[in-house]
């Protein structure tokens, strides 16, 4: 079952940036890209800093990827899958993100 | 079992005998010996090549050959300031001046040589000196405190160079020499006459011709000098460099055989007379030849190592081409410089305008080169050099070597052209072999090479050919040298810095769409965020910048393993009055901050969440205090010590000088951090000799000193330039930065910056200080925009509420991150133990 539910307007993302929101008393990275009108979700946890600061990565792509580099350790993380590029047995949690209207939405069910 | 060591006995620890022991104790034979060396000098072996380095601030400390604890490493004896008096061959034993007697099994002579001093009346007046240990040099720094003249006897190499010490200790410098020219051992008639030129612009006076026949009391000066010819010269101090002589005297007093004008007689594996007997360097004899350089010395020095290991090994004479730098002139002599062999053609250039003088020595049938003589520009020397030693046939036409080509093309010999045994590095012996093998091995820049060949790490004369060796080597194995900034531009730093500067681009995202593809990475946006801010200097949290800059200036603070920042406000120069230091004391209370003191003479506020950041500020602020870029690739601080305000030794303000630098150049970004220091005098209390740009303070002026850093690989910095006033000084610091800003690789340091440049240290001086290049006024122009744009960037951020949005942790909710945990520890707050902190599982895929 599907359950989206509104976090934020699009203004209080950051553009070419990431955010962090907590939903549901989990912290969630939301990065956005204006430009092609795409945002993603990840936990916000980076498992090597053992630290809640991905929001705070450097964002863009890597062999046309979307990623998100750890602010710490500088460990690229896909944006759609959370998988880690560097090490592949870390994997984050993505989570399903949309804009709808003006509003950011998520879904945190992931399987 | 243990077979009993035999008694290796080294009389002499100069450059020699100290080379020679380096030598044997890197071969499997120390084993068999037990090692004993006297030295009479009151310090073991140092830099005499270097030696007027000396007056330019370096100490006796920074001349030293001897790594620290070297001599107890390989359990060498060293016997100091005692000299060896006398051999006895019949007993094999050696007895010194205080007493110490030993016997040898082997025993090698390094005694050097002594400066000729004409028996001319007078010759032993008290300010009559000569320059060859670091006590000579004290001794001319006393008597020219109190001189305004100063004459140096001799007009060869080492004459020249101390007229260059002469100079630039202040004195009215005359060079007098009894040969017709200038150097005329390794110079033709018209290089010595250009040189003389040159070196006369610099304002020191040259006599040639000059037959000294008394010195007596001066009028005006100490003394007076007469010449044959009937003039006279008025000088305080006198210096003589009239050639070296052998010293033999303890081999002659043992029976030892030696030449008819001085030298200890050597066969071809160094030995003398004596089969337990060797002798090398200066003071030995090959064929009727002292070689008075250190390059055949320290190839002697091998000889008896391999020889001693019962492997074969003969010296058989040495090249004696050199190039050095005269008091800023470039000087180069190869082989038969003079034309003596038979048949020999010459082919002259020489261009007025520039003071340019070559000459080529070409062999009867055009196809080869016998010597060469360059004056003013000896940038063709190692391309002339390997035409001669591996006797590679000439072009068509020779002259193409030394005339000046109008086109891009280069008429240097190419790598390929050089046989394996051509040898690259004269002063460590690393052939192009040695450089060919050290590659196949793994090594792929030039500092790989310099660090595991030690080619170009002694004079650096060859470093341009070790990097062109080594370009070729790596394209012939296939290895495209990749220097493209990431896979979003197909540039390097450089190439983005240009492109950036020229068509003034101040976004990444117009820069990417007009120069690169993709959406970029953590690599090239924080390098363009840190070239724009180097060029254009606009605030680096402005929206379209914000997402660019690396994790600590994202949030203008240090992230720290938790996720929490340190803050590090400006304390420029180290200097604090209390009240902000109890500031900076309330701060930490009030947020229960951890403090600790830098090693920049600051102090590191750790454990602020991202939300406190804003409150911090405002309340450091609001008490005075500003950024201190701690969280920038930009300049750190200007280290200091207290100067001659307080210092009872203090030469110079070195505080007010610190505070004005780090004041001029606080908030420039840079491609790595920038670490300063300023000290107050030679004592070096600020350790500006480790840092980016060090100043010292002498009695004359300002020493520049650069590309120093302590860290991982630490640096000594090199001496750029001395005798400056502040203007100076400042201006070669904006060109210095502003070229280092231009021209390096992301995240190089000075260091290694320079390392890699092609022409090193003397490229550089010649940028910023003779401006070959033309750049200077940009450079200075472009600091200069940098010095005028500076703003504080904690003030602008907590004066524009949009900026605060981002220094939350969550945009929905007011909570901190409950994953910081702290633990008390020694009174102050630390970052709990992972096992203490709360945090969410992590999802794991095998």
């Amino acid at each position: 079952m599907s359950h989206w539910q509104t976090i934020c307007e699009v203004d209080a993302l950051q553009a070419n940036s990431g955010v962090c929101a907590l939903v549901e008393g989990q912290q969630v990275a939301v990065f956005y890209m204006p430009k092609s009108q795409s945002v993603f979700a990840l936990h916000n946890y980076d498992p090597f800093a053992k630290a809640n600061v991905l929001s705070r990565g450097i964002i863009g792509d890597l062999k046309g990827e979307p990623i998100v580099a750890s602010p710490v350790y500088k460990q690229h993380f896909n944006l759609k899958t959370g998988c880690c590029l560097e090490d592949e047995t870390v994997k984050i949690p993505a989570y399903s993100v949309r804009i709808d209207q003006s509003h950011v939405q998520i879904n945190l069910d992931y399987d | 079992m243990n077979t009993p060591k035999k008694t290796l006995v080294v009389i002499g620890n100069g450059m020699v005998g100290h080379h020679f022991l380096t030598s044997l104790v890197n071969s499997p034979i120390k084993e068999t010996y037990h090692i004993v060396t006297f030295c009479e000098e009151p310090r073991a072996a140092y830099d005499r090549v270097h030696l007027s380095a000396f007056f330019s601030g370096q100490t006796a400390d920074d001349l030293s050959l001897v790594e620290p604890g070297f001599f107890e490493q390989h359990g060498i004896t060293l016997h100091i300031g005692d000299k060896a008096a006398q051999i006895n061959r019949e007993e094999q034993t050696v007895l010194s001046d205080k007493g110490v007697l030993i016997h040898y099994d082997t025993l090698v002579l390094a005694t050097g040589s002594f400066p000729f001093v004409p028996p001319v009346p007078g010759h032993d007046r008290p300010e009559c000196l000569v320059y060859r240990t670091i006590e000579d040099l004290e001794a001319i720094a006393t008597v020219a405190q109190k001189s305004k003249v100063g004459v140096v006897v001799g007009g060869g190499l080492l004459g020249l160079e101390a007229a260059k010490a002469l100079h630039d200790l202040g004195l009215k410098t005359h060079v007098v020499e009894f040969a017709p020219r200038l150097m005329a051992v390794q110079l033709d008639e018209a290089g010595g006459a250009m040189l003389r030129h040159k070196i006369e612009h610099l304002g020191v006076t040259v006599h040639t011709g000059k037959n000294t026949q008394l010195i007596t009391d001066g009028e005006h000066c100490f003394n007076k000098m007469c010449f044959a010819d009937g003039e006279e010269l008025e000088t305080d101090l006198i210096l003589f460099s009239a050639g070296i002589r052998p010293r033999d005297d303890i081999a002659r007093a043992c029976g030892l055989e030696v030449g008819s004008r001085g030298g200890i007689v050597i066969d071809n594996q160094c030995k003398t007379s004596d089969a337990n007997i060797y002798a090398i360097g200066e003071c030995a004899l090959w064929n009727g030849m002292i070689y008075g350089l250190v390059a055949p010395g320290y190839t002697m020095a091998r000889t008896v190592v391999t020889d001693l290991a019962s492997q074969p090994a003969s010296f058989t004479g040495a090249d004696m081409s050199t190039k050095l730098k005269l008091m800023g002139v470039d000087v180069a002599s190869i082989g038969d410089a003079h034309a003596k062999s038979q048949g020999a053609l010459t082919y002259t250039y020489q261009n007025g305008d520039l003071e340019v003088y070559k000459r080529i020595v070409v062999s009867a049938d055009k196809k080869h080169l016998l010597g060469a003589v360059l004056v003013g520009d000896a940038s063709g020397y190692s391309t002339l050099l390997q035409y001669c030693l591996n006797g590679i046939e000439l072009p068509e036409h020779p002259d193409t070597l030394i005339l000046p080509s109008r086109s891009d093309e280069s008429g240097g010999l190419g790598p390929d052209a050089l046989p394996l045994s051509a040898q690259i590095c004269s002063c460590y012996d690393v052939s192009k072999g040695d450089i060919c093998q050290a590659i196949e091995a793994g090594c792929s820049t030039v500092g790989d090479l310099k660090a595991g060949t030690k080619a170009g790490s002694g004079c650096g004369g060859c470093a341009a050919l070790v990097k062109s060796v080594l370009n070729s080597e790596l394209t012939k194995q296939g290895v495209t040298v990749n220097t493209d900034l990431c896979e979003h531009f197909a540039y390097t730093r450089q190439d983005l810095f240009t492109l950036i500067k020229v068509e003034k681009i101040t976004t990444f995202d117009d820069l990417i769409e007009k120069h690169g593809h993709g959406l970029g990475c953590d690599i090239c946006k924080p390098t363009v965020a840190s070239i724009l801010a180097s060029n254009w200097n606009d605030f680096v949290l402005k929206p379209e910048l914000a997402p660019l800059q690396d994790s600590n200036d994202a949030f203008l603070a240090n992230i720290q393993k938790d996720g929490t920042y340190s803050v590090v406000p400006r304390i420029a120069g180290g200097e604090i009055s209390p009240d902000m230091l109890i500031t900076l004391g309330q701060v930490g209370k009030k947020y229960q901050l951890y403090t600790k003191i830098t090693g920049g003479q600051r102090v590191d506020l750790f454990g602020a969440r991202v939300e406190q950041l804003p409150l911090i500020w405002k309340d450091l602020i609001d008490a005075g205090f500003e950024s201190g870029h701690a969280y920038g690739k930009s300049l750190r601080t200007v280290k200091s010590c207290v100067g001659s305000n307080w210092c009872r030794y203090g030469v110079d303000d070195s505080v007010g000088l610190a505070i004005e630098l780090e004041n001029r150049y606080k908030g420039l970004r840079s491609p790595h951090k920038i670490k300063f220091a300023v000290s107050g005098c030679t004592r070096e209390c600020a350790e500006a000799q480790g840092k980016d740009v060090g100043i010292i303070a002498t009695e004359h002026g300002w020493s520049l000193y650069v590309c120093g850093n302590g860290g991982m690989k630490p640096r000594h910095a090199d001496l750029f330039a001395t005798h400056l006033d502040k203007e100076t000084l400042i201006k070669y610091i904006d060109r210095f930065l502003s070229f280092y800003i231009r021209t390096a690789d992301r995240l190089q340091r000075t260091s290694v910056w320079m390392e890699n440049m092609e022409g090193g240290l003397d490229y550089l001086k010649s940028v910023i200080i003779e401006d070959n290049l033309g750049l200077c006024e940009q450079l200075e122009e472009q600091m200069q925009h940098v010095v005028d744009t500076y703003q504080c960037e904690w003030k602008t951020t907590i004066e524009d509420e949009s900026k605060l949005k981002r220094f939350k942790h969550f945009i929905n909710s007011d909570q901190a991150d409950d994953n910081i945990v702290f633990i008390e520890e020694r009174g102050q707050l630390r970052p709990a133990e992972t096992k203490d902190q709360k945090h969410f599982k992590l999802v794991e895929v095998a």
